[in-house]
């Protein structure tokens, strides 16, 4: 497992870092996120100028055909940054399903328009009870001539009072929580029926409650295909590479503060106690880099039982997020309570990002149960 | 978890493997391959990989090692833990060879290093003194010259394997009146010398591995001093980092784990809340295990890079040795009431041990193993490692 990158990468990399570092200071963000609308649609511009919203994609869909690494390159500088705009939400989970499930002209329509940076997409699939599990949805759809009928409600949609469209999980056939009975619909955010409450999130970005009441939904792919298990997989990839850049970002900010700041006449960095707390922050960033980064190899390598180094992943770097994060406020002192400082923002982005698809604690009983299945 | 594989390096992986399969000896499958060997038996392998031309990855071609890359270097160290083989004496491949070649003069070289490949010669390690601990600088035993002999008094301890050494090499005092790391030397004595004792030390698991070695007046040439007199603590460093490298132990720590997880299967019914309880710390382990592997393959394809990895060796010592101790703690778990029992050292043939043979050896594992985090420069002081050159603090 050779992480050696190549040139295109690196490149990448650099012009993302130098591009954030440039436009994307904490102040700015901070006034994004203060905006009425709470993202920036200039931003989201300059990001598909610069290609970073195509870059997963193959070529054949006019990506540059980076996958899952480019992905991952992208949401480390962005963790690192804080960014809010709906880049998981927008390329990796709707621009990933659409690239792998749709048709040829669901492509053409829609893929375009994305790497281009005009269109803002989210995915629905969160329920009311259905907390972490993919298959557990009430909503229905109902055919009715081409088309698709679809009823029911989702809970905390992210990104979703941003968006274009979106992508609706709904049951097509069996009972609650039957696997194989759901099915993706792309459903235009402002159909007919479509009622949508929006909230703020911990971590400053926007999601919304959404009721649908017989909206006209047109069918991802094909019926009953089981795509949000793959898709979760992806999402997990891009958003632990978002958690290890903000998990690095807090290292650094904590330990520059320990150098600085005085107690009792001397640093606080001379204190062994926090030494050692600060070594053990800096192993848990490493360890949480190189195993997001073998899920990202192995993603972008197409290998089997992904699903199970997935949650593997999840649990780790987030229970390794939620250690940094817990230490650097606590390390910050009074300063890492308030909200002029950018650590707490850093915390509340992990909070979010453990949530986000299943918290840690989830995917390590998945991880556990997935091995004795095997 | 793979490193990606030339094909030549991939070539070389199932040599290694197809080596292992047919020449590992039987008789070193035992419970408990760490104590349980005698000395004879644990030699059997070391002999086998030294006229395989094996025995020393670590050495340059000019001293008999095999030329390895790095790459191919991890290759061996991983397949050999992976397989469960016992590894050949470190204090005498590891540490005490690699000081000779890169320190030692021609005589040493020619003296000593033939008989370390070739097993010969058993070396133990006389750094630890009583009251020393982690702080080795404080070194008291005291070498004063005698015309081409040094008189050699002091007291060493925590010295591995002594009972079956042919020799010590030992940090001792050659200036006292030197800032403490300013008048150490680096000395290797005969251990059939006049004056030199070994007392048996029994650890919390009953094992005899750790000893006393008492230095009485005794006559050690000048010849076997290593380099300068005063620089010993130069050399003691750099052996040092040798001691800590491939720390991270993985082959072991999944060998473990593999066996743990069949433990808790056969133990406990699958529908017992306990089943998953411990299910779930053994995941926690197990990603542990993961991370830690995945970073070792990223530090090792740096370092064929030519990229220094840093104190890296300390981040594998302290997380390498704390899973560890975690899975050897959670299998003496997972045989509830069968912990209580503990093997009677020395092992005779007609001891009894109750429940099957899979927990023999748990609890005196669970016991040994709090040594790790103890030796090889504690764990807190590989943090303060780390916090310094790493960190910057």
């Amino acid at each position: 497992m050779d992480i050696q990158f190549t040139e295109e990468q690196e490149l990448l990399r650099s012009s993302v870092q130098r591009m954030l570092r440039d436009q994307y200071s904490f102040e700015t963000r901070r006034k994004i996120v203060a905006s009425e609308d709470g993202w920036s649609r200039r931003q989201w511009g300059a990001f598909a100028e610069l290609g970073l919203l195509g870059a997963p994609f193959s070529e054949e869909s006019g990506g540059l055909g980076g996958g899952p690494l480019s992905t991952m390159i992208v949401a480390q500088e962005f963790g690192r940054h804080l960014v809010v705009e709906p880049y998981v939400e927008t390329v990796v989970l709707a621009g990933g399903l659409i690239e792998h499930a749709g048709s040829k002209e669901q492509k053409q329509a829609f893929i375009p328009d994305i790497i281009a940076g005009q269109k803002i997409w989210a995915l629905a699939w969160t329920e009311k009870g259905s907390r972490f599990d993919l298959a557990n949805v009430a909503t229905t759809a109902r055919r009715e001539g081409d088309d698709y009928m679809l009823s029911g409600e989702k809970t905390a949609v992210i990104a979703a009072p941003w968006a274009d469209y979106l992508i609706v999980s709904a049951r097509t056939a069996g009972k609650r929580d039957d696997r194989g009975g759901v099915s993706l619909f792309v459903v235009d955010a402002r159909a007919a029926n479509l009622d949508l409450r929006s909230f703020k999130t911990i971590d400053g970005r926007r999601a919304a409650e959404i009721t649908f009441r017989d909206v006209r939904g047109e069918l991802l792919g094909s019926e009953g295909v089981a795509l949000l298990e793959a898709c979760r997989d992806r999402a997990i990839g891009a958003l632990c590479a978002e958690a290890v850049g903000a998990m690095a970002e807090l290292n650094s900010a904590t330990l520059e503060y320990s150098k600085a700041r005085k107690q009792f006449g001397v640093t606080i960095g001379s204190f062994q106690v926090l030494q050692h707390r600060m070594v053990d922050m800096f192993i848990a960033h490493q360890e949480a880099l190189s195993l997001m980064q073998h899920l990202n190899l192995s993603l972008g390598a197409g290998e089997s039982g992904i699903s199970r180094l997935a949650s593997g992943a999840k649990s780790k770097v987030g229970y390794a997020g939620k250690f940094i994060a817990d230490q650097a406020v606590q390390l910050h002192g009074g300063m890492g309570m308030t909200d002029e400082l950018n650590v707490g923002h850093y915390f509340k982005r992990i909070s979010s990002i453990n949530i986000q698809f299943g918290d840690p604690a989830h995917h390590l009983l998945r991880y556990v149960q997935l091995d004795a299945a095997a | 978890m793979e490193l990606a594989l030339s094909p030549e390096d991939a070539a070389f992986r199932d040599e290694v493997r197809a080596f292992i399969a047919e020449n590992y000896p039987k008789e070193m499958r035992v419970p408990n391959p760490e104590t349980d060997l005698t000395k004879e038996q644990s030699l059997l392998w070391h002999r086998i990989l030294y006229k395989k031309g094996w025995i020393a990855p670590l050495w340059p071609k000019e001293y008999g090692g095999p030329g390895w890359s790095i790459t191919r270097r991890f290759i061996f160290e991983q397949e050999t833990s992976r397989a469960g083989t016992l590894p050949p004496l470190a204090f005498s491949v590891t540490m005490v060879g690699p000081v000779i070649y890169s320190f030692g003069n021609d005589a040493q070289k020619q003296k000593f290093l033939p008989r370390i490949l070739s097993g010969e010669d058993w070396w133990c390690q006389g750094y630890s003194e009583p009251g020393s601990g982690s702080d080795l600088a404080t070194v008291r035993t005291k070498a004063v010259r005698d015309g081409d002999h040094y008189i050699v008094n002091g007291h060493k301890t925590w010295t591995t394997l002594a009972q079956h050494a042919d020799w010590i090499f030992c940090l001792v005092r050659t200036d006292p009146s030197a800032k403490p790391q300013a008048g150490i030397s680096f000395l290797l004595i005969d251990m059939k010398s006049p004056g030199v004792s070994v007392r048996p030390i029994i650890t919390i698991d009953g094992s005899h591995e750790v000893n006393d070695v008492f230095l009485e007046d005794v006559r050690v040439p000048v010849e076997n001093l290593i380099g300068e007199e005063n620089k010993g603590w130069t050399y003691a460093k750099f052996l040092l980092g040798n001691e800590r490298t491939s720390m991270a132990g993985i082959g072991r720590s999944t060998r473990y784990l593999d066996r743990l997880k069949k433990i808790v299967k056969a133990e406990i019914p699958a529908d017992d809340p306990a089943h998953l309880e411990l299910s779930k710390e053994i995941g926690r382990i197990e990603l542990d295990v993961l991370a830690l592997e995945a970073t070792e393959l990223r530090v090792i394809a740096q370092m064929a890079r030519g990229i220094d990895p840093g104190p890296a060796a300390s981040l594998f010592k302290i997380r390498g040795t704390e899973i560890f101790q975690g899975i050897t703690e959670l299998t003496h778990r997972a045989i509830g009431n069968y912990g209580l029992a503990l093997r009677e050292q020395p092992l005779s043939a007609n001891q009894f041990m109750p429940g099957p043979d899979y927990i023999h050896t748990a609890s005196e594992k669970y016991l040994n193993a709090r040594k790790l985090s103890i030796y090889g420069g504690s764990n807190e002081i590989q943090r303060n490692i780390i916090a310094k050159a790493v960190l910057g603090l």
